[in-house]
């Protein structure tokens, strides 16, 4: 039994990216500055907790939405925002599977092989996925950077095995046969 | 219903009976369905009243553990504190998919049920916890929650009656641990996932340190019927000789199986009847194996033992196993249970927070061993080591992640011993003292470490 990471590799493109730069090379643009989208979203959501600690997790997922990603400068930056230090909110990134910390593919795809769907065969369906979006290996981005595979832990969706999640999608019932007809379909 | 597959006769569909119907999703298509009665009756009754009819129907916690609802809604009294009431949706326990379905079918029945819940046990705001995989449900619900908010139905003065209960959803990021109580409590205050020690228990001390109640998506859903319907009227589900094991129950259905999907039954149904006649048994052309009950962390069945089983709390015990979270998983006659358990093992393994010693190692340590032997490298003394693990991995935890992960390796070390045998190497790593004067005086001979 051969098992890949369950969280994305980085590329050597996201690791000199890391420290002073962001992903576009450029000054960290804050995601949370003031008048914007974001900063009201997150303010109406500090409103239903007792503290600002609480907001964190949402915080988090707002930045990943912004940005594809949590990079240590978001993470300063969400610290900031709720008065918290940036090696705490990263001792949180990190213990969550979810959060990215570097860059991922365009299309983050994630097959479940927990037991339910690992009996129906979703072992097939990884290599399927590997296999025709070139990544070859579970973790890595494509070179054309469309495309990141993992095997996840239970989607919880067992009866609809194999369940895969591409993004914000997610897929029901997946079979190796289907996976070119699915990445064909992506825009 | 067994969604997609239509309902079978011998359902009780009353949680699942408007799965599938997207009007059902609306707050309209909900009121249509009757939906939001019970919770304004409630609204207007004493909060004490609420926990006795519920103490009274004898609903039992639907997530796993099977604490008796209204006991622990009494724990909550009118002490002036803060109180909170917590919605268990972080369904990540292997097999289950249940709570999905309510929420992606009935959104606004888990909010009923957790607006009604929070009220009875004087708590003026709930969070519901989904997981952060689930972009449906978080979907469906978070509509409802605003449908709800803009309609009055929730918030300052609820339904009219004055009553102030808010309803938020909180969004999970990826770990099996935050659907233990505790490390829910912790996700959601903006912490590592970590378990708590209890005592103190969440009744005294929970979410933000305040007296806090922990509920199942499952639970909460329903309570609305039995405040509509009547304690009495639930305690009918269930076989008479046992009532201590009341109510319909949703079952997910999951693995090599003709019709995987939800199923609702009464407790007390024959699980024999339930596994062949309605889901169908194996695939085509298969028999099944073995077939774990209640979710990933409980022990696993032989088809022998599922013909005479009984789907209730006590039955379940009485062969073997436990009712757990309702998640059934199949396994047919192709699968190896080696494999499979070691599977299992590496989820608890990627799963484990890390924060006791005896679950860290030991989920590793037993992953590596069960692939180990699944290789074809075991030899025999690796039985005992991975019993001797299990063991310390046994009742020695904040939490029982660290017992769930033992579990399937002890009763699988027990049933499918004969599979386990067969894999071992052919001539074990033994070095031959035979004829020599050191025989006797020779230690036993090292397995190779792991």
């Amino acid at each position: 039994m051969t098992y890949g990471p369950s969280t994305p590799k980085p590329s050597p493109d996201a690791l000199a990216s890391h420290g002073a730069h962001h992903d576009d090379h450029g000054p960290y643009a804050p995601v949370f500055a003031a008048g914007t989208a974001p900063r009201a979203e997150l303010d109406e959501l500090l409103t239903r907790y007792p503290n600002k600690m609480a907001g964190l997790l949402p915080a988090l997922w707002i930045v990943q939405r912004e940005r594809g990603w949590v990079s240590d400068e978001a993470m300063a930056e969400v610290a900031d925002a709720l008065d918290l230090t940036a090696a705490y909110v990263k001792g949180v990134v990190t213990f969550y599977t979810m959060y990215h910390q570097h860059p991922v593919g365009k299309y983050f795809i994630q097959v479940c092989t927990t037991t339910p769907c690992h009996v129906c065969g979703a072992e097939g369906v990884v290599d399927a996925f590997l296999q025709h979006t070139g990544c070859g290996e579970l973790g890595v981005t494509s070179a054309d950077g469309r495309y990141t595979v993992i095997e996840v832990e239970c989607l919880g969706a067992c009866g609809f095995a194999t369940p895969v999640m591409i993004n914000e999608q997610f897929l029901e019932s997946v079979t190796p046969q289907r996976v070119p007809e699915i990445l064909a379909a992506l825009p | 219903m067994g969604y997609p597959h239509p309902s079978h006769p011998r359902e009780t569909p009353v949680l699942s009976k408007h799965f599938g119907e997207p009007e059902a999703r609306t707050l309209k298509g909900w009121r249509d369905r009757g939906g939001y009665v019970a919770l304004e009756k409630a609204l207007k009754m004493d909060p004490a009243e609420i926990q006795t009819i519920v103490k009274d129907s004898g609903l039992r916690g639907r997530g796993g553990a099977g604490f008796p609802t209204g006991v622990k809604w009494s724990f909550m009294k009118p002490d002036g504190k803060q109180h909170y009431l917590c919605c268990n949706a972080d369904e990540s326990e292997p097999g289950t998919f249940k709570d999905r379905e309510i929420m992606r079918w009935t959104p606004h029945a888990l909010v009923e049920g957790v607006a009604l819940g929070a009220y009875a046990i004087y708590a003026s705001v709930a969070y519901i916890y989904i997981r952060g995989e689930f972009t449906e449900p978080l979907e469906q619900v978070r509509a409802a929650v605003k449908e709800a908010y803009a309609a009055g139905v929730i918030g300052e003065n609820a339904l009219g009656t004055g009553k102030t209960v808010h309803v938020h959803v909180h969004q999970g990021a990826g770990a099996y641990i935050c659907g233990e109580e505790t490390a829910l409590m912790n996700s959601l205050e903006g912490r590592r996932g970590n378990p708590r020690i209890k005592p103190p228990f969440p009744a005294v001390a929970g979410l933000f340190g305040q007296p806090t109640t922990i509920n199942n998506v499952e639970t909460l859903a329903a309570t609305p019927h039995i405040l509509n319907n009547g304690a009495e009227w639930y305690k009918q589900f269930g076989r008479p000789d046992n009532p201590k094991s009341v109510g319909t129950k949703l079952f997910s259905v999951c693995g090599n199986v003709a019709r995987p999907g939800n199923y609702e039954v009464p407790l007390g149904f024959n699980f024999g009847e339930f596994l062949w006649d309605l889901c169908g048994g194996a695939g085509e052309g298969r028999e099944i194996k073995a077939v774990i009950p209640g979710g990933s962390s409980v022990p696993f069945l032989t088809a022998e033992e599922c013909r005479t089983a009984v789907m209730d709390y006590e039955g379940f015990v009485a062969a073997g196993s436990m009712l757990g979270s309702g998640g059934v998983i199949v396994f047919d006659d192709r699968q190896d249970m080696v494999r499979q358990i070691a599977r299992l093992c590496r989820f608890y393994a990627h799963e484990s927070c890390a924060q006791c010693s005896q679950c860290r190692e030991g989920t590793a340590w037993t992953t590596k061993i069960l692939e180990r032997i699944a290789a074809g490298d075991g030899v025999a003394q690796d039985f005992d080591t991975l019993l001797s693990i299990a063991d310390n991995m046994t009742g020695k935890t904040i939490c029982v992640l660290s017992d769930s992960c033992a579990t399937p390796v002890v009763s699988g070390l027990k049933k499918f011993r004969h599979e386990f045998e067969a894999k071992l190497k052919a001539s074990p790593n033994v070095v031959s003292f035979a004829g020599t004067a050191t025989a006797a005086a020779a230690p036993r001979a090292a397995g190779p470490t792991v």
